[in-house]
């Protein structure tokens, strides 16, 4: 397939449907609806399905029902409506199905706006439903990069049986950008007959349960073990974009929009000739403590931007580590942070 | 020649396992019932429950096939999920009055009014068992509970609700019925109805919904036998059985 122009959420759901996606469960809420249509049309001709459910509670159900069996799936929402899927999500990270969940966010809280914003930070990598569960969230900042973070987020599902979420703003989703989409073969997964529901016979008979209740404590604590032991090994995951870092003084870490938005302004700083360059973070879970620690010793500062009140600001100052001043310049959903003001802000740190 | 009937456990019941039901509840009833009927149609490795949130969440330590556990009123999405990408499986929900008729009344009425082609069994006993007695959707009026200490009372809880009349005003769902396991006589009728409800699914028809008026001595305050017969006398008086729909 040849680079075309798409709009976001519709290269979403054709890079997951080319990445053997074929069932997908959701209930429309803006700004992301345009991958429920897109799946609504396409998946039935390729012997998939759509099911529109009678809310995100319903939705996120199906999702695990669906990856129970092993099946590639997928739903999307966006903010409000990745709130009452917390529930489902916290269910799927116990029981250890694999499932795809793409938030196309918008502002909060509560109902707040329909316009772009990161304020689902905290959600994403923190929890968002009850107990000690962790996603794989990952955030990308290309229409291009969205695409095949889409399309490796199901292999990444598979592989470490956990939900993975794609954390992207309303630009993300609205957006059109050139994409080049093409078919993404799955390799070296566990089959599902080695874990899935529903392949009873080809294993001779043993049943398989997927289940997140352990009444017994000590059963618990164990099934806890277990569950973190996979988190620290997802940490091997880790994602991210250097950008002119090498002899920068002034570190600036952003994601999703806000780093394009940063780019901008780090390209003309540095033809002024000060020394700023840029960690994006592309998995917030994990988060890349390590090379942040690594970037801010040495740096004069370290400088957040977000679409949000400040909250990766939180995980950036447990990374820096005390090894320089971190601070925090943001906007919260709907107005975005303009490059004038991230270069003002870089201006007022010199 | 004499015919000599030996008295076994279903094969689809796990090895030497003893259930944590109350005596004299009706799950352990329905659930032989389920184990039966599995067995006889043969489905054991190709069925797929789903475990709800309620008394019965257990049930996968009891019966011999695939599960996947629900949260509290969710099955009937979790079990869409399942039968939607794997149609040659039969799947089935398995719920508490709490569970379908109160918390998760979204998901079922959505479920039956989708037509998903799978079956449901609702254990009405009128009561949340496993919370402790609390008052259900279907608590009988003037019925106490814990949160109704003084007797359901219309003017504060509403009427009890009845499941399978509603469903029944739906045009989709394909087979409704509501049957007991509070005598013999009724767990006949109950197992031809579950039997029925899962052949439905095998010959690729629409959704099947057998509701199974049971009873919860220990929350009822009742013994066994005096609880069977409270929901003979009191329970179906309200909850009358019978075929509401059978694909017509």
């Amino acid at each position: 397939m040849a680079r075309v122009l798409m709009k976001g959420t519709e290269a979403i759901a054709e890079a997951a449907i080319q990445a053997g996606c074929k069932y997908f469960f959701g209930y429309p809420i803006t700004p992301q609806n345009e991958i429920p249509e897109y799946m609504s049309a396409k998946l039935p001709k390729i012997g998939g399905a759509y099911v529109q459910a009678e809310s995100e509670v319903a939705a996120i159900n199906m999702v695990m029902g669906g990856g129970s069996t092993g099946t590639k799936i997928m739903t999307t929402s966006s903010s409000v409506g990745i709130s009452l899927m917390s529930e489902g999500i916290s269910y799927i990270a116990g029981c250890e199905i694999p499932a795809v969940i793409v938030n196309v966010m918008r502002g909060g809280p509560g109902l707040g706006g329909i316009l772009p914003s990161q304020a689902d930070y905290f959600q994403a990598t923190k929890g968002g439903g009850n107990g000690d569960y962790r996603l794989l969230v990952l955030a990308p900042s290309t229409l291009q990069e969205a695409v095949e973070i889409t399309q490796e987020a199901f292999d990444l599902a598979i592989k470490y049986r956990n939900p993975v979420m794609i954390l992207a703003d309303g630009f993300m989703g609205q957006m059109m950008e050139a994409v080049e989409i093409t078919e993404h073969v799955s390799k070296d997964l566990p089959k599902r007959e080695s874990w899935a529901l529903g392949c009873m016979g080809e294993r001779g008979g043993k049943r398989r349960i997927l289940k997140s209740l352990y009444l017994n404590p000590e059963n618990l604590e164990q099934h806890n073990i277990h569950l973190h032991k996979k988190y620290k090994e997802m940490e091997k995951e880790v994602r991210f974009e250097s950008f002119l870092c090498d002899d920068a003084e002034i570190i600036l870490s952003a994601f999703g929009t806000t780093a394009r938005i940063a780019r901008s302004a780090i390209n003309n700083l540095r033809r002024e000739g000060i020394k700023v360059g840029m960690l994006r973070p592309i998995t917030l879970f994990p988060f890349p403590s390590d090379k942040l620690n690594d970037l801010a010793t040495g740096a004069k500062h370290v400088l957040v931007v977000e679409m949000n009140m400040g909250q990766m600001v939180e995980d950036v100052r447990a990374a820096v580590c005390g090894k320089a001043p971190v601070s925090f310049f943001g906007h919260a959903g709907g107005i975005a942070p303009s490059v004038k003001e991230i270069e003002d802000q870089i201006r007022a740190i010199l | 020649m004499k015919e000599t009937k030996i008295y076994e456990r279903p094969k689809s019941w796990v090895d030497g396992v003893h259930t944590h039901y109350c005596p004299g509840c009706g799950h352990g009833i329905t659930h032989r019932l389920l184990c039966e009927v599995i067995d006889e149609l043969g489905i054991q490795e190709n069925t797929i429950g789903t475990a709800p949130v309620g008394c019965a969440a257990l049930m996968y330590d009891y019966i011999d096939i695939d599960f996947c556990e629900a949260a509290h009123g969710r099955a009937p999405a979790l079990a869409t999920g399942i039968k939607r990408t794997r149609p040659d499986k039969i799947v089935f929900t398995y719920q508490g009055d709490g569970d379908l008729a109160s918390i998760g009344t979204a998901e079922i009425i959505h479920v039956a009014n989708r037509g998903e082609k799978l079956t449901t069994i609702f254990i009405n006993n009128a009561i949340y068992g496993m919370t402790g007695g609390q008052m259900a959707p279907t608590t009988l009026i003037g019925q106490k509970s814990t949160t109704c200490p003084f007797g359901r009372d219309p003017e504060l809880a509403g009427y009890p609700m009845r499941m399978c009349e509603m469903l029944a005003t739906l045009e989709t769902p394909g087979y409704i019925i509501r049957v007991s396991v509070a005598k013999p006589k009724y767990v006949i009728e109950a197992k031809k109805a579950i039997k029925k409800a899962f052949q439905n699914q095998i010959d690729r028809k629409g959704y099947s919904f057998v509701e199974v008026l049971s009873n919860c001595p220990t929350n009822w305050g009742m013994p066994p036998v005096e609880a069977f017969e409270w929901t003979e006398s009191t329970m179906m008086p309200h909850y009358p059985l019978g075929v509401f729909k059978d694909f017509k």
